[in-house]
């Protein structure tokens, strides 16, 4: 498709080979070297020797590594793929390696928290916009480096991996970071677009999510496409409060990463979030459902932080919080759904 | 550390003033002038990308806002033969585009040969022009005369006069990191970036410098100071450079930012108030006029690119606080700032400084009361807003070196990249105001004017500001018992802060709180007509004045203190 790099330029980097971070590999891996970042070693070696990740076949070019310094020194750009339960921690122990002429890009779509220390979420029960920080603001909080980008966008990592045409925005505050995301990103079937407003396409990413476990809820239920409808677009009137309150543009919210993602999502059985909406209409329990499935749904710790952040500022978010009582408080779905049915909107659009 | 006022008297750390980089620069004044008018020419290119459309849109609306400059707002510092040139550029410009017969290329030359007269006479205008003998005598009128004045007011008698007993350094107070600056300076080149409270700030600054050993610093002054022709003396003698406010055209503005940034390449240690003007408000600058800041990014940038990546070619940012009990200026300011920002009817502006009269009776007022002021120096930070150690290198948060070059790298070289420069010169102002609230140093009276004007406020709940400064002062009374409850409160969440290390507390804070309260309530805001802050006859405190209460209050706005209320 496009010529290799010459051997002189340095690889680029990817940490951690979730099914995103695999998909984003190989289309990296379609321009340039790509060095892959595994905690543990089996999988360094499947990648290695038979160049699969669980099974599945991989760029044979990608080389697997366990090894955080040898990584950092062979690229100056970092793709950091890794739920965000364990971004911190992997990105502490890549912070003595890394320098200010990294560049690194996410494609996390979760929160962390950031509690004073010995502190824990149940204890202060109510957060505010200091207590919570985004993969971006994580990064720059464990790092020197500045130059710092995110990727979102509707980026199902199974289209993705079969090679179906797709695009993704990078978000970042610089424009150079942006330009060396569509250098490395851009193929004939991905297309990459810009934005300056890193934290709002996080947020779009992170509360899309939501979002996505009640369209899983409602199909479970076995509810039509009005039902949908419906809570798209609600969905998106909560996500943009939200986001307006965490700090991002509504700009950012009706784009590619706001609503494309929303709408793939909601739509997806291959979603992780949605399945587990799914499963909970289904009658199941959600600790059978997270200790069944493979891979992190981020939309659950995320309820749980919003949640909390909701009750410090005193807004109202009835989707969060109906999900957040059916997710942890065993209230039953169709309750929930009887609430939002009776909950007193009134203006359908007040945001634009 | 904090706790010691340093005083001694520094040996300068370049004794020989041939070796001061604002000498060598006059002494190449004409060259240096030539390379500014070249590189803003260069700058104003690159902005109009090279298109010729572009470039004559602009040289017209500037030839348009200097014709109505001089019509609307002439002052006396402005040159005579003003009229004269910008006529010609008028006629050159007419002739230009109504003469057929040019090629592109031909035409194209001409606008760049009126773009290079215009830069190459505003970089003139704008150039210092230091002389060392002006700057001597400056610099002994000012250390003589205020310490005669001092001791004539300190030391009873006859001889008083020529007491050496009280330096200035007993009134002035300077604290923090002295020896690095001095360090520093001696290996790179210095940004000081102080905070901006009073029009004292410059002289006082001036004479810090000076005692620290350190060479002249350049600074932007107003041009406006220069009308006055004692002033314009003075100042040219300290190394300003002028800046005119009435000009605003791109082409000025780009080769005033040049001159900031070739000076910094030159070598020649800068000061900037970033904050633009003085705070009117009262409290330290929370949002910093990037233009000038961002010279100081460039101007790193560019040692860089040309290879310069030992010490030599590194720009320190030195923050800095000063310290008052009492701005002489401060009921005009915070009226300024009220009619600025609230529902107050226009307010005409006069200005304390504005006659010999006024500033000399100020300055007997200062030496002869007791009213300190305390200068406290932070850490040097490099461009990015990391601090470095007294070699000059730079340290990250978990105490590693690292090289701030590797900023303005991508893929191993060093890039030009306007952008990026915008998102660091944005990013070291937000480090410059935390700075800023790290090193500020709490006053007693900082503290009583706090707590009065939080229980005032806290008192009258539903109102909103301005109708809680209209409250008629007489009915404004602090019982003295709740109100030493309060400044205890305060007091107890400040010394916290400063565990912290997130504020600074000077040592006459070391006091009781009953000593503390009556220090701060003497000298909050101590020669003003109307008092922010008395005890009355009862023991109990009132105010004079709200709004001066407010902009006492204010200089302890930004830790949250707030929510001790």
């Amino acid at each position: 498709m496009t010529s290799k790099n010459s051997s002189k330029e340095k690889s680029v980097g990817v940490v951690g080979m979730g099914s995103f971070g695999t998909a984003i590999a190989n289309i990296l891996a379609e321009k340039s070297k790509v060095i892959a970042y595994v905690r543990r070693a089996e999988v360094v070696d499947e990648i290695n020797q038979k160049h699969t990740v669980d099974g599945e076949a991989i760029n044979p070019e990608i080389l697997g590594t366990q090894d955080p310094e040898y990584l950092c020194q062979s690229c100056n750009t970092i793709f950091f793929m890794v739920p965000s339960s364990a971004f911190q921690e992997v990105i502490r122990s890549f912070s003595p390696f890394l320098y200010p002429y990294h560049l690194i890009i996410h494609g996390t779509k979760g929160l962390c928290l950031n509690l004073p220390p010995g502190k824990t979420l149940e204890d202060m029960g109510k957060i505010s916009r200091e207590n919570i920080l985004t993969m971006s603001e994580v990064i720059m909080k464990e790092t020197v480096v500045v130059r710092v980008g995110c990727l979102a966008g509707p980026n199902l990592a199974r289209e993705l991996y079969l090679g179906q045409p797709a695009a993704t925005v990078v978000a970042s505050k610089y424009n150079e970071v942006i330009l060396e995301g569509q250098r490395l990103l851009r193929t004939d079937k991905f297309q990459v677009y810009g934005n300056s407003d890193i934290v709002g396409v996080e947020l779009s990413g992170v509360l899309k999510n939501i979002i996505a476990i009640a369209a899983g809820a409602l199909a479970g239920l076995g509810l039509g496409e009005n039902a949908k409808g419906l809570l798209i677009s609600r969905g998106m009137v909560e996500l943009v409060y939200l986001g307006n309150a965490l700090g991002g543009s509504l700009k950012s919210f009706i784009g590619l990463a706001g609503i494309g993602d929303l709408v793939a999502t909601c739509n997806s059985t291959l979603s992780r979030n949605y399945t587990v909406g799914y499963r909970l209409a289904q009658g199941e329990k959600l600790d059978d459902i997270l200790d069944t499935m493979e891979e992190v749904a981020e939309g659950v710790n995320t309820i749980k932080l919003i949640k909390a952040f909701v009750e410090g500022t005193g807004m109202r978010a009835p989707i969060t919080e109906n999900l957040y009582k059916v997710l942890f408080e065993d209230l039953k779905i169709e309750e929930a759904l009887q609430y939002l049915m009776k909950y007193p909107f009134s203006v359908d659009v007040d945001f634009l | 550390m904090a706790d010691t006022y340093i005083k001694h008297q520094y040996e300068p750390i370049l004794p020989k003033k041939d070796e001061w980089p604002v000498v060598k620069l006059s002494k190449n004044r004409k060259d240096f002038i030539r390379k500014v008018a070249d590189a803003s020419k260069k700058s104003v290119l690159e902005i109009t990308a090279e298109n010729i459309d572009l470039l004559k849109e602009e040289l017209e609306t500037t030839l348009y806002r200097e014709k109505l400059r001089m019509k609307q707002n002439p002052w006396a510092v402005d040159p005579d033969d003003e009229k004269e040139f910008w006529g010609k550029v008028k006629s050159t410009m007419v002739q230009l585009s109504a003469d057929g017969s040019l090629t592109k290329t031909q035409k194209k030359k001409k606008y760049l040969e009126i773009l290079d007269d215009i830069t190459m006479r505003y970089s003139e205008e704008i150039a210092s022009n230091f002389i060392h003998s002006h700057y001597k005598v400056t610099r002994r009128i000012v250390t003589f005369g205020f310490s005669r004045l001092l001791n004539a007011a300190r030391v009873k008698g006859f001889k008083s006069i020529f007491s050496n007993q009280f330096s200035l350094q007993d009134k002035i107070q300077i604290v923090g990191e002295t020896d690095q600056i001095r360090e520093l300076a001696s290996k790179g080149t210095i940004v000081m970036v102080p905070t901006h409270f009073s029009n004292l700030d410059s002289i006082l600054i001036g004479w810090i410098i000076s005692v620290l050993g350190l060479p002249p610093f350049i600074y932007g002054a107003g041009l406006n100071l220069f009308n006055i022709s004692i002033f314009a003396y003075f100042m040219n003698a300290l190394g300003a450079y002028k800046v005119d406010r009435r000009k605003k055209n791109l082409i000025y503005l780009e080769t005033l930012k040049t001159y900031s940034s070739e000076a910094l390449q030159f070598g020649v240690h800068s000061l900037f108030f970033p904050g633009g003007t003085r705070s009117r408000s009262g409290m330290i600058e929370k949002k910093l006029k990037l233009g000038l800041l961002s010279t100081a990014v460039e101007a790193q940038r560019a040692n860089f690119e040309r290879g310069e990546d030992d010490v030599s070619g590194k720009i320190f940012i030195v923050p800095v606080t000063i310290n008052y009990h009492f701005v002489l200026e401060a009921p005009s300011l915070i009226q300024e700032h009220l009619a600025l920002t609230g529902q107050e009817r226009y307010y005409k502006e006069s200005d304390e400084f504005s006659t010999s009269y006024k500033i000399s009776k100020f300055l007997v007022k200062f030496f002869t009361k007791g009213s300190d002021i305390s200068v406290s120096v932070g850490k040097a930070l490099d461009v990015l807003g990391n601090y470095v150690d007294n070699d000059g290198n730079s340290i990250d948060r978990n105490g590693r070196k690292i090289d701030t070059k590797d900023y303005f790298l991508y893929n191993g070289k060093v890039t030009v990249d306007a952008q990026r420069e915008e998102e660091y010169t944005y990013h070291l102002g937000k480090r410059i105001v935390e700075e800023f609230h790290k090193i500020n140093r709490v006053f007693s009276s900082h503290l009583v004017a706090f707590t009065a004007f939080q229980m005032i406020k806290r008192d009258n709940k539903k109102m909103d500001l301005y109708n809680l400064l209209r409250l008629p002062e007489e009915d404004v009374v602090l019982i003295y018992n709740e109100f030493k409850e309060e400044c205890l409160k305060v007091l107890g969440k400040i010394k916290e802060l400063e565990a912290e290390s997130k504020v600074q507390i000077a040592p006459h804070m070391k006091m009781d709180i009953d000593s503390i309260i009556d220090h701060g309530l003497a000298n909050v805001g101590m020669y003003h007509a109307k008092r922010p802050l008395v005890k009355n006859s009862m023991g109990n405190i009132e105010t004079q004045d709200l709004n001066l209460l407010y902009y006492y209050h204010n200089r302890l706005h930004g830790y949250d203190l707030e929510k001790l209320f």
